[in-house]
């Protein structure tokens, strides 16, 4: 496979197929995801999203298929590859039970932050939430965890993240808060970022590149600009509902 | 192995613990109710029977505190595991670079700490209150607390794994497995007054050998080690056997996609 774009691949899928009970959530998916560069998986609930990141992640064994990481197999390179990536989700929470700096410190041990105290700090004043460091993390609003969640998942400086929906349930002016620190975060240290939402503004802010998918398969792929031009719409969402509307459009 | 990695596993509970003083009343206060109970009846006992009878009945109160390590050991990595689950933490943990093997040296670790808070809590109290000293049992009570340790282990890997794969609606697993072997493993009484049916079952299991060891010791002041090799030889198999099947367990869950499930319900 010709790859047009000269940046490093540091993550690859190649027919990554993945069937529950017969059905297949993933079909033959195959992508890449190069140095710098924020790609958003799209697509209607069921086409395959969490699916693929669930595998990308190593939680979800494919059925066939290969993955790798900064050129290595992921399912011999596990935790190499996790040590260089991190990943946050709005729907998986730091213990409720812990403070928001002791939820910190635990991660940042897990991943040998150095200075954890200075990172913690500076993340915590980069998503502005300094003031919450001494709260209990499940008295948090939601835009409030989400911010936890993204300082855990920037902790150990990632050169992957997998961001699962990160501005699900926000309100629009955290979501643009949050749309902006990750746009600054990946701008300053090059952090390739696999994306998922439902917001179409989240995508079209935050994404270089876009790949749709349809019953686990991808039925586009490019910027947001071009996805827009290719299915003559007005926007994205008209994409995303004629795609999700129709089961048989393919590139 | 990478033992910053365990450490930091071990401080989540140490945060837990020393944040939430409520926390600790399952190590403390369920084992202290134990206590009371069997210590009350033993020196109800000893008032009542013979003079030989009253001083072997001494007997349950170190049952009871041995017992409580083997289920300490478990709880500390079920409800480890379990704790994860509640908070939704699981899959934070399963996609930073944590080995298997190290987080359950995490909750092995946990259990240890478990562990040493309640039986410093009961081996006060039933020396102050009734008199009863646990270190009679002397240097015995090394390989006693080692054995009932390692089945700890074994049991808690046996009821997480089964927990993984029935879900969360099996979470009573987590306190239920040890009581399941209880009957059998000659706890308060001796294998041989126990049904003959039974007996070959009991000497299955590690930890009767302990509690059989246990008396032999408090009324004698020594038991034949041979029953001790056989209690590690038995631990060894159970923790091999144990730990293969809670990878495998994991293996499937991974396999069938439904970790995340499982993580995020």
């Amino acid at each position: 496979m010709s790859d047009p774009d000269p940046r490093e691949v540091i993550l690859e899928a190649r027919d990554l197929t993945r069937e529950f009970d017969g059905v297949k959530a993933l079909d033959r998916l195959s992508l890449r995801l190069h140095r710098g560069e924020i790609l958003g998986l799209l697509g209607a609930n069921g086409a395959g999203k969490t699916t693929a990141m669930n595998c990308m992640l190593g939680l979800t064994l494919p059925t066939s298929g290969q993955l790798s990481a900064f050129g290595k197999p992921l399912h011999k390179h596990r935790i190499e590859i996790l040590q260089r990536a991190n990943f946050s989700s709005a729907y998986v929470s730091l213990p409720g039970n812990l403070k928001v700096w002791q939820n910190l410190v635990v991660f940042a041990k897990i991943y040998g932050v150095r200075d954890a105290k200075r990172k913690i700090a500076g993340l915590l004043d980069l998503l502005e939430i300094a003031h919450l460091a001494d709260r209990v993390t499940g008295q948090l609003s939601a835009g409030e965890s989400t911010r936890v969640n993204l300082c855990k998942a920037f902790l150990n400086d990632p050169e992957l993240l997998m961001l699962d929906e990160p501005t699900a349930s926000l309100d629009p002016d955290i979501a643009d808060k949050v749309r902006k620190v990750v746009r600054r975060v990946q701008a300053e240290r090059g952090i390739g970022i696999l994306y998922t939402s439902h917001n179409m503004r989240d995508i079209e802010e935050v994404c270089d590149r876009v790949i749709f998918l349809h019953k686990g398969r991808i039925v586009a792929e490019g910027t947001p600009d071009q996805i827009v031009q290719k299915f003559a719409e007005n926007s994205l969402e008209d994409v995303f509902i004629k795609i999700a509307r129709s089961g048989d459009i393919e590139e | 192995m990478n033992l910053r990695v365990i450490w930091a596993l071990v401080l989540r509970y140490i945060f837990l613990y020393t944040r939430n003083p409520i926390r600790l009343v399952e190590m403390v206060f369920w084992p202290l109710v134990d206590l009371l109970v069997w210590g009350n009846l033993t020196l109800f006992l000893q008032r009542n029977t013979s003079q030989e009878f009253g001083g072997f009945i001494l007997f349950l109160l170190g049952a009871m505190i041995l017992w409580d390590i083997l289920f300490r050991a478990q709880q500390g990595v079920a409800i480890s595991f379990l704790e994860d689950v509640w908070t939704r933490n699981l899959l934070n943990v399963f996609v930073a670079p944590v080995r298997t093997t190290e987080y359950l040296a995490a909750t092995f670790m946990v259990g240890v700490l478990r562990i040493c808070v309640t039986g410093v809590v009961l081996g006060l109290v039933s020396w102050l209150a009734y008199q009863f000293n646990l270190f009679t049992l002397e240097w015995w009570l090394v390989p006693f607390f080692l054995n009932l340790m390692l089945f700890g282990w074994s049991l808690g890997m046996i009821s997480t794994a089964l927990i993984l794969r029935w879900g969360q609606a099996a979470e009573s697993l987590a306190w239920a497995v040890p009581f399941f072997i209880q009957p059998v493993v000659a706890v308060f009484y001796p294998v041989a007054d126990m049904p003959a049916w039974s007996q070959p079952l009991a000497w299955s299991f590690p930890a009767t050998y302990v509690f059989e060891g246990m008396r032999d010791v408090m009324q004698t002041g020594t038991m034949a080690t041979g029953l001790l090799v056989k209690a590690v030889l038995l631990n060894l198999v159970y923790l091999v056997a144990a730990g293969a099947l809670f990878f495998q367990i994991l293996r499937l869950t991974r396999k069938r996609g439904l970790l995340t499930k499982f993580a995020t319900q």
